[in-house]
């Protein structure tokens, strides 16, 4: 169920959700659905040609995983802003795990804002995030 | 290099229309289970959905063909969203315009110049309402790309 407004507040927290292990046919898959065809995301030689080890996730991948994570919280047609910073690059066979809280409220026009993060297992942010949700 | 006198340029307008069977294919490559994305006909596109413009811009007109940066040495800092209300749903057709909002340079902590270029792409309904703005930061590396420049 979508919280309602009431049991909205600032430190209200979406409770913490593990994706994967991420595998290379989903970062195929998201390549696929968005039309981001880079080859440093499936291409090892393009990859290590460019000074990497492997090809790695799109940026844009674990920051639309976060928006699902969020949607699924606080519904697909509740969202008013969304916006990512790219942190530290994610590769085959991370397992990651989405998280956020409320950090502000407006009264006037019914919205809450969040603070959102991907973290790396083992690692750091992957993706930080803010979003804006109207809630009824 | 990238061209700084890029700042301002556009894009020409085209349109995208956003299809229900590309929110659904979509939601599921972002791992999302919401029924609104993958069973209504008129599904409301997901937060990040707007990246599939792509498949609309017309070849060889994008604006980063006038800024002129170097694939290899490109990173993506961010990305934003806003909504004007509700998300735009399935069966709409959108009117889309990018343009460069700003280019600036930052010394990187080892060293090498990095270059962020900023770019604003409107969506606007048949109405011509403004209905969502994609803001996007792209950065060029001085050395090879790696994140612990950033």
């Amino acid at each position: 169920m979508t919280p309602t407004w009431d049991e909205l507040s600032i430190g209200t927290e979406c409770a913490p959700r593990e994706y994967g292990p991420l595998t290379r046919t989903d970062i195929v898959r998201y390549q696929g659905a968005s039309g981001d065809f880079n080859p440093i995301h499936h291409d090892d030689d393009f990859a290590q040609s460019a000074g990497y080890p492997t090809a790695f996730s799109v940026g844009m991948l674990q920051a639309g995983i976060l928006a699902s994570y969020a949607t699924d919280w606080l519904g697909p047609r509740n969202v008013r802003a969304f916006g990512v910073q790219l942190r530290e690059q994610v590769w085959p066979g991370d397992h990651l795990v989405c998280s956020g809280h409320v950090v502000a409220r407006d009264d006037a026009d019914r919205t809450v804002d969040l603070e959102l993060v991907v973290t790396r297992v083992g690692g750091g942010a992957a993706i930080t995030g803010t979003a804006t949700f109207a809630v009824q | 290099m990238v061209d700084k006198s890029a700042v301002g340029a556009t894009d020409d307008a085209f349109t995208m229309p956003v299809e229900r069977g590309k929110i659904r294919e979509f939601a599921r490559a972002t791992m999302s289970s919401a029924p609104e994305y993958a069973d209504d006909p008129v599904a409301p596109i997901p937060p990040t959905f707007l990246t599939t413009v792509s498949f609309w811009s017309p070849p060889g007109q994008s604006v980063f063909a006038k800024v002129k940066m170097d694939l290899r040495r490109l990173l993506h800092g961010g990305q934003e969203y806003v909504f004007h209300g509700p998300p735009p749903v399935a069966g709409t057709e959108l009117t889309v315009q990018t343009r460069v909002e700003d280019i600036y340079e930052k010394e990187g902590r080892r060293g090498g110049v990095m270059t962020f270029v900023v770019t604003v792409t409107e969506f606007r309904d048949a109405a011509g309402i403004l209905v969502a703005e994609a803001r996007s930061t792209a950065i060029e590396t001085g050395k090879p790309a790696t994140k612990e420049d950033a």
